[in-house]
C-alpha cells in the first residue's frame, strides 16, 4: 500500500474528525452543565442538515451562506428544548431524563419522516465543490471547508467559555450549580444557554455536512453514535477531550477503513474506546 | 490481653496532602479506643485504610495477627470488622429492618433468621417502632442508630464508628454514648471517632490523637488530655471556644 | 432490656418477614391472572392474540432490564445482544443440527449469561454513563459481527424451515396463535416469579444494597463487583428467553431485527415508564407501551406514515415529565398515603 493512500486517509480522517469533535462538544457541554446526556443529539444534527437543505432547495441559498441562519435556528431550538422539556425533568431521576431525550428523539425523527419522507436528498452544485490536489493528495473541497469551519467554531467556543464573563459563569455553573446560584449566577438561564450553544455547534456541523453528505431522517444516528463515543472517550464534560477524541475517532475510522476493512470501521473505533476506557475509566480528560 | 489490631506506619497521600503520616497504634480486645483530632486531621482516612476502602501507600494492618493491608473492604468486613460512615450511607429505598437484614445476611442465607437477628439488633439500638419506615424517612440520629444496628448484625469483633455524636442534637448524645458502652459490654472492641472531648475522656480506655495526619499522642485519657501537643492542637482551641 | 421493649421485640418477631399484600391486591392479581388465562377465548381475533403475545414478550424483556438496572443499578444500553443471542442460539441449533428449540432456549440462556459476564467483568470499573456507552457499543459490535458472519447467515440471517409435525418439539405452530399465547404467558409468569423470589432472597437483597450504596454494601461483607456481574448474567439469561421465543414466533432471525438498538431502548422505556425497581412496573410498562405502539400504528399507520411514532415519542416525553417515577408510583403513592392517614 502506498504512503499516498495513508496520507490521504489521514487528511480526510482529520477533517471528518473535526466535524465529529464539534458535534461531540455540544453533547459534552450540555452534559458538563447539567449531567444530562442528550440522546436526541443526532436528531438535532439531522434537523440542521434539513434546514440547510431546504434553504438551498427553496431559496437557493448555499449551505455556506445560510450557515448563520441555521446556527441561529438551532440555538433557538436549544432554548426551546430547555424550556419546553429539560427544565421539567431537571430534578427527575437520571433514567427519566434519558427517557425524555429518547422520546424527543423518536418524535423528531418520525416527524422528519412524516414531513419529508425517508428519501435521500442532497444539495446540488454547492458553492465549494470538487477536489484540490496537493502533492498527489486529493482533498475534497467541501470536506476541507467543513473541517476548517468546524475547527474555527471550536476555537470560538473555547475562547467564549474561557475568556468571556458569560463563559466563566457557564463553567462555574458546570462545576457547582448550588455555589453558582449563591454567587448570583442565573443557573436556569445558563442551562438554556448551554443548550443553545450545544445545539448551535450541531448547527454548524450540520450545515457544513449538508453540502457533501446525503440528507435523510436517519442521518443523525451514526453521527450521534460517534459523538457519544467521542464524549465518553474524551471524558464527559471535557471540551478539550471532545476535540482530541473527535479527531482520534476520525483518524482511526479513516485509517482503519483503509488498512483493515471499510466494513469494520465502526468496530475499530469501538475498540479504541474500549482500550482507552479500560485503562482510564473516566476517559482521556475526565474529571471527578 | 492479646492485640486484636496492630497498625504500623500507615501512610496515605492524596495528591499533595498527606492524610495519614506513619500512624502506628495497637488495639486490645475489649477496648474502646477514642480517636480525636481537628477537622481534616486524617481520622476518616485512617478508618478507610483500616477497612480497605483506601489502600495505604505504606505501612501495615494486622488483624489478629493476619496481614489485612490492602485487602478489599468486603474481605475485611467478613473477617469481623464492621464500620459506620461519617457521611451516613443507609440504603434509602429499603426499610429499616431490610437495611439491617442486609447486614445479618452476612452469616446466614435464610432471610427468616436474618430478619430475627435484624430485629434484635434494631431492638438493641432502640428503634423497633421505626422498623417499617424507609431509611430515607429517618432522622439523622435514627440513621446513625441504623448504621450501628446494621454493622452490629454482621457480628463484628471490631467496630469502627465515625463521629457517632456528630451532627445530632444535644439531647440524643447521651443515648448514643450509652449505646457505644453497651456494644462494648457485648464484647465488641470499638474504635470511635469523636469531637466531643468530654465524652471521650469518660468512655475510652485509650485515646489516639491525630493532627495533620500524624499521631501526636496515644495512651490513657488523662495522659492524652495533659499532653502538650494535644492541648496545643485541640483542647486549647476547644476550651477557648 | 426492659420488659416493655422485650414485649415489643416479641411482637415484631411474630410478624411475617414479608408483609402480606393488601387483600384487594391479591384479588386483583388473581383476577388478572384468570382473565389472562381465558383471554384468548374471549377475544378470539388473531390480532388480539398477537397483541397479548407481544405484551408478554415485552414484559419479559422489561423485567430482564429491570433486574440489571432496577436491582443492581447498572444502566445497560446493549440488552439487544442477549435478545439476539437467544434468537440465534435456538435457530442455529435447530438449523444446523436439528436440536429442539427447548434445548436452544437453555443454550441461549447459558450463552447470554456468559456474554453478560464477558461484558460485565471488564466494564466493572466504569460508572454511570461510561458503562451505558460501553454496553451500547458492545451491542452494536456484536450486531456488526453477525451482519458479516457467513456461518450465521450474515446480513440476511436465518429463515427457519416450516415444519408441521411435532409442533411442541420444534416449537412451531401454524394456523393458531394459541400455543404461542400460552407459551409466552408461561415464560412471562416464570420470569416474574423468578424476580419475585429473587427479591425475597439474600442475593436479591444484596443486589438492592449494591444498587443503593455500594460502599455500605461492601462494609457489610458484600462483594460488590461480583454481585453486579451476577445481576447482569441473570438479566442476560432472562432476555435471551425472549429472543428464543421471538425467533420461534416469527421464524426469521436477522441481525438488524434481533440485535437492534431499539430493543435495548424499548426495554429501558418500558421499565422507566412502568416503575423501575418494582416487580410489576415492567409489566405495566409493557402493557402500556406495546398496545400504544400497536394501536397508534393501526390508527395512524395507514394514513399518516409515521404519525404513530410521533405520538409515541411525545407520550413518552409527557410521562417522563409528569410521572418521572413511573406510572406504578401513582398507585403505590396513593396506597401509602391511605395507609399513613389511617
Ligand atoms: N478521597 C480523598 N481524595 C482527596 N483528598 C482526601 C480524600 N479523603 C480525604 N482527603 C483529604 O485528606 C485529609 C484528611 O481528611 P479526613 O480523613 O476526612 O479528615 P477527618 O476525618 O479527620 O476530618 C483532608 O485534607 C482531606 O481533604
Ligand atoms: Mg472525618
Amino acid at each position: 500500500m502506498s504512503s499516498d493512500v495513508i496520507i490521504q486517509a489521514i487528511v480526510s480522517g482529520l477533517l471528518m474528525g473535526l466535524v465529529y469533535a464539534l458535534v461531540a462538544v455540544g453533547l459534552s457541554l450540555i452534559f458538563g452543565l447539567m449531567e444530562i446526556v442528550n440522546f436526541a443529539h443526532g436528531e438535532f444534527l439531522m434537523l440542521s442538515m434539513f434546514f440547510s437543505f431546504w434553504l438551498w432547495a427553496l431559496l437557493g441559498m448555499d449551505p455556506l451562506l445560510s450557515l448563520p441562519i441555521v446556527v441561529l435556528a438551532l440555538a433557538v431550538l436549544g432554548f426551546a428544548t430547555h424550556y419546553g422539556v429539560i427544565r421539567h425533568v431537571l430534578n427527575a431521576p437520571m433514567l427519566a431524563q434519558i427517557c425524555a431525550t429518547f422520546g424527543l428523539a423518536i418524535a423528531i425523527r418520525s416527524g422528519a419522516q412524516f414531513l419529508w419522507t425517508p428519501d435521500f436528498r442532497s444539495v446540488q452544485d454547492p458553492l465549494v465543490a470538487g477536489r484540490l490536489e496537493i502533492a498527489g493528495i486529493f482533498i475534497g473541497q467541501p470536506q476541507l471547508v467543513a473541517g476548517l469551519v468546524c475547527f474555527a467554531a471550536f476555537i470560538a467556543l473555547w475562547l467564549f467559555v474561557t475568556r468571556t464573563e458569560t463563559g466563566l459563569a457557564l463553567q462555574a455553573t458546570a462545576q457547582d450549580r448550588q455555589a453558582a446560584a449563591v454567587m448570583g449566577i442565573p443557573t436556569d438561564r445558563m442551562f438554556a444557554l448551554g443548550w443553545a450553544i450545544g445545539l448551535g455547534c450541531v448547527g454548524v456541523a450540520g450545515a457544513m455536512l449538508s453540502s457533501f453528505y446525503f440528507v435523510f431522517p436517519d442521518v443523525g444516528i451514526n453521527f450521534a453514535l460517534l459523538a457519544f463515543v467521542a464524549v465518553a472517550l474524551g471524558g464527559f464534560g471535557s471540551i478539550l477531550g471532545s476535540l482530541v477524541a473527535g479527531v482520534a475517532i476520525g483518524l482511526v475510522e479513516s485509517l482503519g477503513g483503509v488498512l483493515i476493512s471499510p466494513s469494520y470501521k465502526l468496530l475499530i473505533v469501538f475498540s479504541l474506546y474500549f482500550a482507552v476506557v479500560l485503562v482510564r475509566p473516566m476517559g482521556l480528560f475526565g474529571r471527578y | 490481653m492479646s492485640e486484636l489490631l496492630l497498625v504500623e506506619g500507615l501512610t496515605k497521600h492524596f495528591g499533595g496532602v498527606t492524610a495519614n503520616d506513619g500512624i502506628s497504634f495497637d488495639v486490645r480486645e475489649g477496648e474502646i479506643i477514642g480517636i480525636i483530632g481537628p477537622n481534616g486531621a486524617g481520622k476518616s482516612t485512617l478508618f478507610d485504610l483500616l477497612t480497605g476502602f483506601q489502600t495505604p501507600d505504606s505501612g501495615s494492618v494486622l488483624l489478629d495477627g493476619h496481614d489485612v493491608t490492602g485487602l478489599r473492604p468486603d474481605r475485611i468486613a467478613r473477617m469481623g470488622v464492621g464500620r459506620t460512615f461519617q457521611k451516613l450511607k443507609p440504603f434509602p429505598d429499603l426499610t429499616l429492618v431490610e437495611n439491617v437484614m442486609v447486614g445479618a445476611l452476612a452469616h446466614t442465607s435464610h432471610v427468616h433468621e436474618a430478619r430475627d437477628k435484624a430485629l434484635e439488633a434494631i431492638a438493641f439500638v432502640d428503634l423497633l417502632e421505626k422498623r417499617h419506615s424507609f431509611a430515607r424517612e429517618l432522622s439523622t440520629g435514627q440513621r446513625k442508630r441504623l448504621e450501628m444496628a446494621r454493622a452490629l448484625a454482621t457480628d463484628p469483633r471490631l467496630l469502627l464508628m465515625d463521629e457517632v455524636t456528630g451532627g445530632v442534637d444535644q439531647k440524643t448524645i447521651p443515648g448514643l454514648i450509652e449505646l457505644v458502652l453497651a456494644l462494648r459490654d457485648k464484647g465488641i472492641t470499638i474504635l470511635t471517632i469523636e469531637h466531643n472531648m468530654k465524652v471521650m475522656m469518660d468512655v475510652s480506655s485509650r485515646i489516639l490523637a491525630l493532627q495533620f495526619g500524624k499521631r501526636i499522642a496515644f495512651g490513657k485519657p488523662e495522659k492524652v488530655r495533659n499532653d502538650p501537643h494535644v492541648v496545643d492542637a485541640y483542647l486549647g482551641r476547644a476550651d477557648a471556644a | 432490656m426492659s420488659k416493655k421493649s422485650n414485649a415489643a421485640l416479641e411482637a415484631a418477631l411474630a410478624e411475617p418477614v414479608w408483609p402480606a399484600a393488601p387483600p384487594a391486591f391479591t384479588w386483583l392479581g388473581f383476577g388478572v391472572f384468570a382473565l389472562l388465562a381465558v383471554y384468548p377465548f374471549i377475544f378470539t381475533g388473531t390480532f388480539s392474540h398477537h397483541l397479548m403475545i407481544m405484551v408478554f414478550l415485552h414484559a419479559i424483556m422489561a423485567q430482564s432490564w429491570n433486574v440489571v438496572a432496577g436491582m443492581s443499578g447498572q444502566i445497560s444500553l446493549g440488552h439487544a445482544v442477549f435478545f439476539g443471542l437467544g434468537a440465534y442460539a435456538s435457530a442455529l441449533l435447530y438449523i444446523k443440527w436439528g436440536i429442539t428449540p427447548w434445548i436452544g432456549l437453555l443454550a441461549g440462556m447459558a450463552i447470554s449469561a456468559l456474554a453478560a459476564a464477558a461484558i460485565g467483568i471488564p466494564t466493572l470499573r466504569l460508572r454511570g454513563h461510561y458503562f451505558a456507552i460501553a454496553t451500547l457499543l458492545f451491542g452494536i459490535s456484536v450486531q456488526i459481527v453477525f451482519q458479516r458472519w457467513d456461518w450465521v447467515g450474515a446480513a440476511s440471517g436465518i429463515f427457519m424451515p416450516i415444519v408441521r409435525d411435532d409442533p411442541w418439539l420444534v416449537l412451531q405452530f401454524h394456523g393458531s396463535k394459541l400455543p404461542y399465547y400460552y407459551l409466552s404467558f408461561g415464560l412471562c409468569v416464570i420470569a416474574f416469579a423468578v424476580v419475585w423470589d429473587l427479591q425475597r432472597r439474600r442475593l436479591g437483597m444484596r443486589l438492592l444494597a449494591v444498587r443503593d450504596e455500594p460502599e455500605a454494601a461492601a462494609s457489610l461483607g458484600i462483594d460488590v463487583a461480583w454481585h453486579k456481574v451476577i445481576a447482569f448474567m441473570i438479566s442476560g439469561a432472562m432476555m435471551s428467553t425472549a429472543g428464543t421465543f421471538f425467533a420461534q414466533y416469527v421464524l426469521v432471525v436477522d441481525p438488524d431485527r434481533v440485535f437492534n438498538f431499539e430493543i435495548s431502548v424499548l426495554a429501558l422505556l418500558m421499565v422507566v415508564l412502568g416503575g423501575i425497581g418494582t416487580l410489576w412496573g415492567p409489566a405495566l410498562g409493557a402493557a402500556i407501551l406495546v398496545p400504544l405502539s400497536e394501536f397508534t400504528r393501526t390508527w395512524f399507520g395507514g394514513t399518516g406514515g409515521t404519525v404513530d411514532l410521533i405520538i409515541y415519542g411525545i407520550l413518552i416525553l409527557l410521562i417522563c415529565i409528569y410521572q418521572p417515577r413511573g406510572l406504578l408510583s401513582i398507585v403505590t403513592e396513593r396506597l401509602r398515603r391511605r395507609v399513613d392517614t389511617k
